[in-house]
C-alpha cells in the first residue's frame, strides 16, 4: 500500500509550507497518525501527520525545503512496493535499502496493484481573478498581486483605477552603506503573509482615522483595586480596553462588520482580536464573545493566547474569525499611531501609551493619566459619524469603568 | 478660410478633377439638366458639356455597367446614384465587375471608378430608403469605401477617390449636404485609409464616421460638461482601407472604447473594429468595447420611432458610462 505524503493546508490561508525538521527518517516504520515532520506555515509551526502506515521510503522535500500546498513531500509504502514512478526520475535521494528494483523488465504486473491516489489537498488557488486585460498588465508591471486588489467593476472585476489606487508593496528604505555591511534575511512564511495581507489592506481599503484622548484616571484606579482583590490573573490596561471596545461594538453593530466585496456582513456576536507581537512578526489571536466575558476571563484568556502566540502554538481557530481588532503599542511609549485594518474587518483601534499630562478640568489645572485611541475605519463600511460615535462610547466606558461591570 | 457646405465641397471636387483630367466624367440620373437630385452637380453641365455630364435613364444596373466598361478602357467615370438604396439594383456591377476585374484579369485591367451618392437615413423616408450600406461594400475585397463627415474631408477624399486606380464606394449623407465647414481654396487631398482625430481626449475613444461624427462630438461635449469625462473622437473617414494604427493609438491612450455607426449591429462596421482592437490592443483594454448602432430593425417611418432607432448622444453617453465604470 503506497501513501503519498502531501504538504497539507495546515492553516486556512496557507499556500506553501516550510519543512523545519523531519521527525521520522527514511526507513522508519510509521503508522497512521504519526507525526512525520514539523512544518512552518504562514502562521505557526504545525505537525504533518502520516495518513497511512508503512515505511517512510523516501523524503522528497528535506529539512528547510519550502513547497507548495499539495506537493508530494514523501512516500510511505511497504518495503517491497515499487515507488520509482512516484518518486520521480532520480530526484529522490538514494534509498537506504535498495530493495526497490527498477521496473526495467516488462513484468506483466508489478507487485503493487494500482493504488487509488489520495486526492490532492484542497487549495483555493483555483478561483479565477477577474481583471481587465489592462489591469492585469499594469499589476504585472508594478509588481502587484491581483489577489490583493479589490475590484470595483462588475462582478468584482479589477479595472485600471483599482490598480492605480492599490499601493505598491512598501518600498524598502535604501540602506546606507554602513561599515560592517549588511544582513540579508530571507522572508519567513509569517513575514510573507503579513506583507500580503497588509498590502491587501492599505491598498484598496479607503481608510480614515479618528483619534480621541481618554482620561484613564478612573480606569487606572479600578484596575489597581481589582488587582488588589486577590491573587487571580492581573488585569492589564489592554484587557480593560478590549472589554470596553467589545461593549461598544455591542452597541454599535455598524462597526462590528466585514467588508465582503459585494456585501457587508454585520455580526451579532463580538469577537475581538488583539495584535500580539511575536519574534518575527505579529499575529492576532481572538477572544471570542469578548463582550460576554468578565474582565477576569478576558485577562486569563488574553495572557494564554499571547503566550501561545509567542510559542507559535496557536491553532487556526484561535487566530481567525475576529470581527474587530485592537492593537496596542502603549508599552513601547508610542503616544498614538494608526493601525492597519485586518481585512475583511472594517475597523481597528490603535492604543497609545498612558501618560501623565496637565489637563484643565473645571477650570483647574490637573495632572491626569491620559491615553490616545486612534480608530482606523474602512470607509466602505463605516462612515465618519458612525466611527466617531463608536469611539465616543469606548471613551465614555473607559472614563466610567463601572459601565463595564453592567 | 472660406466656409462652404458639404454639397459645395463635393461640387468643387468634381469640378476641379474634371478640369484637371479630361478622362473624368460624371454619369447618373438627373445629374445634368436638373443639376443633381441634391444639386451636387450644379453648374457642371454648363462648364463641361453633355459629353462629360451624362444624364441616364432610371436604370442603375445599366449605367453602372457602362461606367465599369468605360473605366476598363481608360476613362475615370464617376457614377452618381440618386441614393445608395437605388444602387441595390446595380450591386452586381459594383461587386461582381468593378471589384473583381483587377484580380480576374491577373492585374491587367484596372477599374478606376467612383460610385457616389447619399447613404443612410434622412428624415421619414421609411424602411426602403433609410439604409446605411457601409458594411455591405466594406465586406468586398477589391472595393475601397469612404464616408466623409465634414466638407473638408468630403472634398479632399472625393479628389483622392477620383485619382485612385481602384473602384471606390463613396457614401455621402443626405443630412450632411447642408452642413458647413472650413474648406481651403488651395488644392489639397485627403488620402484614403487615414482616420482623423476630430477631438482629443484621454478617458474614452469614440469611433465613428459620417453622420455619427456629429453625434459623438455632441456626446463628447456633454461628457466633458456633465461627467468630467474626456472623450477622444476618431473619425474613420475611410472604412476600407481601415486606419487601424490611429484606432489602436487612441485605445492605448484611453483604454476604453465605444464604436458608433448608423448601420445595423449584426456584422456591422463596428464589429470589424472591435475585432481589430481586441487583438491589436488587448492588454490596453480596461473594459469590453461597446457599440452604439442603428437599432436592429427596418427603419420605422413614424417620426418618434425613427428618432429612437438612430444613434444619438444619449445612447453614446450611456455606453461611455458603462465602459468607464461610471454606472
Amino acid at each position: 500500500m503506497i501513501t503519498k505524503v502531501l504538504m497539507e493546508a495546515l492553516s486556512p490561508t496557507m499556500e506553501e509550507g516550510k519543512v523545519l525538521t523531519w521527525l521520522k527518517q527514511e526507513g522508519d516504520t510509521v503508522t497512521d497518525g504519526d507525526v512525520l515532520a514539523e512544518v512552518e506555515t504562514d502562521k505557526a509551526v504545525m505537525e504533518l501527520q502520516a495518513r497511512g502506515a508503512g515505511v517512510l521510503r523516501t523524503i522528497l522535500a528535506g529539512d528547510g525545503a519550502t513547497v507548495e500546498v499539495g506537493s508530494l513531500v514523501a512516500i510511505i509504502a511497504d518495503p517491497d512496493d515499487d515507488i520509482t514512478a512516484l518518486a520521480g526520475g532520480g530526484s529522490a535521494p538514494p534509498a537506504p535499502a535498495p530493495e526497490s528494483e527498477p521496473a526495467a523488465d516488462a513484468a506483466p504486473a508489478p507487485k503493487s496493484p494500482a493504488t487509488p491516489e489520495a486526492p490532492p489537498a484542497p487549495t483555493d488557488a483555483g478561483a479565477r481573478i477577474k481583471a481587465s486585460p489592462l489591469a492585469r498588465r499594469m499589476a504585472g508591471e508594478r509588481g502587484l498581486d491581483l489577489a490583493t486588489i479589490t475590484g470595483s467593476g462588475p462582478s468584482g472585476r479589477i479595472v485600471k483605477r483599482d490598480v492605480e489606487h492599490a499601493r505598491a508593496p512598501a518600498a524598502v528604505a535604501a540602506p546606507t552603506a554602513a561599515p560592517g555591511g549588511f544582513e540579508d534575511v530571507e522572508l519567513t512564511q509569517i513575514r510573507k503573509t503579513i506583507a500580503k495581507r497588509l498590502t491587501a489592506s492599505i491598498g484598496p481599503i479607503p481608510h480614515f482615522f479618528l483619534t480621541t484622548e481618554v482620561d484613564m484616571e478612573r480606569a487606572a484606579d479600578a484596575r489597581a483595586a481589582l488587582n488588589a482583590l486577590d491573587d487571580g490573573p492581573r488585569i492589564s490596561f489592554n484587557d480593560i480596553i478590549l472589554k470596553a471596545v467589545a461593549h461598544a461594538l455591542r452597541q454599535h453593530r455598524a462597526c462590528n462588520a466585514w467588508w465582503m466585496d459585494d456585501r457587508i456582513r454585520y455580526f451579532n456576536d463580538v469577537h475581538v482580536a488583539m495584535a500580539v507581537a511575536v519574534d518575527d512578526g505579529l499575529i492576532t489571536p481572538v477572544i471570542r464573545h469578548t463582550d460576554r466575558k468578565s474582565l477576569r476571563e478576558i485577562a486569563m484568556e488574553s495572557r494564554q493566547l499571547a503566550e501561545r502566540a509567542r510559542e507559535r502554538k496557536l491553532t487556526p481557530e484561535e487566530y481567525t474569525g475576529s470581527t474587530f481588532s485592537v492593537s496596542n503599542l502603549g508599552m513601547f511609549d508610542i503616544d498614538q499611531f494608526t493601525a492597519v485594518i485586518n481585512p475583511p474587518e472594517a475597523g481597528i483601534v490603535a492604543v497609545g501609551s498612558i501618560e501623565e499630562k496637565p489637563v484643565i478640568i473645571d477650570g483647574e489645572l490637573e495632572v491626569r493619566r491620559r491615553m490616545r485611541l486612534t480608530m482606523s475605519c474602512d470607509h466602505r463600511v463605516i462612515d465618519g459619524a458612525t466611527g466617531a460615535q463608536f469611539l465616543q462610547t469606548v471613551k465614555r466606558m473607559l472614563e466610567n469603568p463601572m459601565a463595564l461591570v453592567w | 478660410m472660406p466656409i462652404i457646405t458639404y454639397r459645395d465641397a463635393l461640387n468643387h471636387a468634381l469640378n476641379e478633377e474634371m478640369e484637371r483630367d479630361p478622362n473624368v466624367f460624371l454619369m447618373g440620373e438627373e445629374v445634368g439638366v436638373y443639376q443633381g437630385a441634391y444639386k451636387v452637380s450644379r453648374g457642371l453641365l454648363e462648364a463641361h458639356g453633355d459629353r462629360r455630364i451624362v444624364d441616364t435613364p432610371i436604370a442603375e444596373l445599366g449605367f453602372a455597367g457602362i461606367g465599369v466598361g468605360a473605366a476598363m478602357v481608360g476613362l475615370r467615370p464617376i457614377i452618381e446614384f440618386m441614393t445608395w438604396n437605388f444602387a441595390l439594383l446595380a450591386i452586381d456591377q459594383v461587386v461582381n465587375s468593378a471589384a473583381k476585374m483587377l484580380y480576374m484579369s491577373g492585374g491587367q485591367v484596372h477599374v478606376p471608378i467612383v460610385f457616389r451618392g447619399p447613404g443612410g437615413a434622412a428624415l421619414q423616408l421609411a424602411a426602403q430608403h433609410s439604409q446605411a450600406f457601409e458594411s455591405w461594400y466594406a465586406h468586398i475585397p477589391g472595393l475601397k469605401v469612404v464616408a466623409p463627415a465634414t466638407p473638408y474631408d468630403a472634398k479632399g477624399l472625393l479628389k483622392s477617390a477620383v485619382r485612385d486606380n481602384n473602384p471606390v464606394v463613396f457614401l455621402e449623407g443626405e443630412m450632411l449636404y447642408n452642413s458647413k465647414g472650413e474648406v481651403p481654396e488651395e488644392e489639397y487631398t485627403v488620402p484614403l485609409g487615414s482616420a482623423d482625430v476630430k477631438r482629443e481626449g484621454g478617458d474614452v475613444t469614440l469611433i465613428c464616421h459620417s453622420k455619427t461624427v456629429a453625434v459623438c462630438l455632441k456626446a463628447a461635449d456633454r461628457l466633458h460638461a456633465e461627467l468630467d469625462v474626456s472623450a477622444e473622437v476618431v473619425d474613420l473617414r475611410s472604412i476600407r482601407p481601415l486606419d487601424v494604427a490611429t484606432i489602436l493609438a487612441s485605445i492605448k491612450k484611453t483604454n476604453r472604447c465605444v464604436v458608433v455607426e448608423e448601420g445595423w449591429p449584426f456584422c456591422g462596421v463596428g464589429a470589424q473594429i472591435v475585432d481589430e482592437i481586441q487583438h491589436g490592443a488587448f492588454d490596453d483594454l480596461d473594459a469590453p468595447i461597446l457599440r452604439v448602432t442603428g437599432e436592429d430593425v427596418p427603419m420605422p417611418y413614424n417620426k418618434q420611432l425613427e428618432r429612437a432607432a438612430k444613434p444619438n448622444p444619449d445612447k453614446v453617453i450611456a455606453a461611455v458610462k458603462r465602459v468607464a465604470y461610471l454606472d
